[in-house]
Formats: C-alpha cells, sequence, structure tokens
C-alpha cells in the first residue's frame, strides 16, 4: 500500500496529464483516459468505465471534468476528486491564462486581424461539422428529429435561454415515461 | 466595492453555465453566449468566436478556457490590473466546476442505483436529442456578420465544413484557415 500522500499526488498528476495533452476537450479525451485509469491502473474496469462515461456525459458541467472527478471520487473520495479535479484543470488554467495576457496585445494587431478573418468561418464549420454523426449517436429518427430543429430555431431565432431548454427536456422525458406507466396500469 | 460586483456577478454567471450547461463542448456555447456576449457584454461575438478557436487549438474543455479566458478580460477591460484579472479567472474557472463538484459527488453516492434508473433515462431520451439542437444553435449564432464578412468567408466555411466532416484533424485546419486569412484579406 502506498502512503496516503503519493495516492492523491497520483490522481492529480494522471489528470493533470489528461488535461494537458487533450486537445479539443470532451470526446478526443477518453481514448486516454480509459488507457490511463483502465488499462494502466486498473483503477476501474471496462464495464465500470463505460457505465462512468454514461453518467458523465449525463451531467451538467464539462465531460473531462465530470470523469475526473468521478475517478478521484471511487479511489479516494471527496477529497480525491479535489484532487483530480484540480488535475484536470490546471494545464487549461494556465495556458488559456497565459494566451489571455499576452494576446490582448497582439489583438489589434493588423496582421493577427487578417488571421482571425480566416480562422472565424473555420470555427463554425467545425462546429456544423459534426452535427451529423452526432445525431446518429443520439439515435435521431423522424419521430424525435422535431426536438433539436425546435430547439435549435428557438435558441438561435428566438434567443430562448438554454437553461429553459434543459428543464423542459428533462420534465418532457419524465411526463413522458409517467404517461406510458399509466397508459399500461389503465 | 466595483470590483467585487464584478466578481460576484462573473462567478454567478459561471456557475449557471456550469450547472446548465449539459452536453459538454459546443452544446454549452449557446448558454455561454447568451451569459458573456448578449447579457453582460463582457466581450464582443468577434471575440467570443476567437476564443472557441484558441480553445479548439489548446488543451481542456471550452467551457474552462472560456471561463479562464473571459474572466481576465472582463476584469482588464473595467480598468483593472492585471493581477486582479488573473483573480477574476481563477473565480470564473472555480464557478464553472463547482456544480460538476457538488453534483458527481452526490452522483457517486447513489451510483449503483441512479445508472439503471427508469427515470433517469426517461428525462436523457429527450435531452440527448436536445444537446444536437443546442450545437446546432451554437453554430448558426456564430454565422452573423462578425464572422462572415464576405463570399469569401462562405468558401472557408464549405472546404472546412467538408474537410471536418472527413476528420481532417482539426487544429490543422485552424492553422490552414489562418494562413488562408492571411493571403485573402
Amino acid at each position: 500500500m502506498k502512503p496516503i500522500l503519493k495516492q492523491y499526488w497520483e490522481l492529480f498528476l494522471v489528470f493533470f496529464k489528461i488535461g494537458a495533452f487533450t486537445f479539443g476537450g470532451g470526446y478526443a479525451m477518453v481514448p486516454l483516459i480509459r488507457n490511463e485509469v483502465v488499462k494502466k491502473r486498473n483503477w476501474l474496469d471496462d464495464e465500470e468505465f463505460m457505465d462512468m462515461l454514461a453518467i458523465a456525459q449525463s451531467m451538467p458541467g464539462p465531460i473531462a471534468l465530470n470523469t475526473s472527478l468521478f475517478v478521484g471520487n471511487k479511489r479516494m473520495g471527496f477529497k480525491g476528486s479535489l484532487f483530480s479535479g484540480l488535475g484536470i484543470i490546471l494545464p487549461s488554467f494556465v495556458v488559456i491564462l497565459l494566451i489571455a495576457v499576452f494576446f490582448v496585445q497582439f489583438k489589434d494587431n493588423p496582421v493577427v486581424e487578417r488571421i482571425f478573418r480566416g480562422i472565424r468561418p473555420a470555427v463554425v464549420a467545425l462546429i456544423a461539422a459534426p452535427l451529423f454523426s452526432l445525431g446518429k449517436s443520439a439515435k435521431i429518427s423522424l419521430k424525435n428529429a422535431w426536438i433539436p430543429v425546435a430547439v435549435a430555431l428557438s435558441v438561435w431565432l428566438a434567443g430562448v435561454s438554454p437553461v429553459y431548454i434543459v428543464l423542459v427536456a428533462i420534465l418532457l422525458g419524465i411526463l413522458h415515461l409517467a404517461y406510458i406507466k399509466r397508459k399500461i396500469k389503465g | 466595492m466595483e470590483l467585487l460586483d464584478l466578481y460576484l456577478s462573473l462567478f454567478a454567471a459561471f456557475f449557471k453555465i456550469g450547472l446548465f450547461g449539459f452536453g459538454g463542448g459546443y452544446a454549452m456555447l449557446p448558454l455561454i453566449q447568451q451569459e458573456v456576449v448578449e447579457a453582460h457584454n463582457w466581450i464582443s461575438v468577434a471575440d467570443f468566436t476567437d476564443i472557441i478557436a484558441i480553445s479548439q487549438t489548446t488543451p481542456g474543455p471550452i467551457a474552462f478556457n472560456s471561463a479562464t479566458y473571459i474572466g481576465y478580460t472582463a476584469v482588464t477591460d473595467m480598468g483593472f490590473s492585471t493581477f486582479h484579472g488573473i483573480i477574476g479567472s481563477a473565480i470564473c474557472t472555480l464557478a464553472v466546476s463547482i456544480p460538476s463538484l457538488i453534483i458527481m459527488t452526490i452522483v457517486c453516492a447513489f451510483f449503483t442505483r441512479l445508472n439503471n434508473n427508469q427515470w433517469m433515462r426517461a428525462s436523457l431520451s429527450v435531452l440527448k436529442p436536445a444537446v444536437i439542437g443546442l450545437i446546432a444553435a451554437a453554430a448558426l449564432m456564430l454565422m452573423n456578420n462578425y464572422n462572415f464578412i464576405d463570399y469569401k468567408s462562405w468558401i472557408i466555411f464549405g472546404i472546412v465544413f467538408l474537410a471536418s466532416y472527413k476528420k481532417v484533424d482539426p487544429i490543422l485546419l485552424i492553422f490552414l484557415s489562418g494562413i488562408a486569412g492571411l493571403i485573402l484579406y
């Protein structure tokens, strides 16, 4: 058995590494986390890992953070999740802070502005491109395709807050199940 | 006093983003944009797009990246020092993480039961397709006059869209479109 402090440190270090090398966030880091947590260290088995991933994706907040908090908590309790969470936050915090401090000075530079004129439409394309494959994995069919369409239009055109979207979506799902249950009973 | 107020509203906004930001990454963008651009005017739409671009080329989730960046710029733009900006940055980054910490602590306590819970699955049955809609909204909200200034913007958009669909590395695509911007403008 390793001393306690070393185990906390290991949690911090594993997720610091994941945080530092995961570009683009979210789904890109799943194989990386699986490699560290399942294959290398046996902290979770494959089934536990898949269950945890499903939960991390269903809860609010960045998926990378939720995953790190879950693993930290399972290993060393609440304190463990503080160490793993800090590990995953710290790399991007340092990098972005440096960019924020120094980028401000270059922002109005005409060359930088030209570069960003090219980049801005590309950013939008990168957000839009995965929509189809995401739709497939979320099992979007003709029957429920109205949901993403209605959400996109109401947020985009009517400026509806995503907070309400989330609350209404959860409520509709629950009401739907309650309705089915009553129908079966009656 | 003014600084304290700013810290408090930054904290509140990013706590809200962490609490209601379902689906991670791009799905959180409409909420972030509404809070930091429209409701509080902490940054412009163009700057917001630049943050996403920076986010796509640096490590870490977009929610953290925008919290760290906006926390700093919102404070320094109001005329406060670099040091106060760094504090603002830390406040936003913590604020966006605290809801996850609370929720995951509760989830871990009830883990085995929650995963197979039919009510949990039922609420996700509508939330998952809704998240796709939120990502679409993020793209639509960014298709504005700041980001698309002429037909050349749309050509870049079209090429990157197809290349990304064909799984070309996003960092490479951002790099190349930066060069395209340098040549075209």
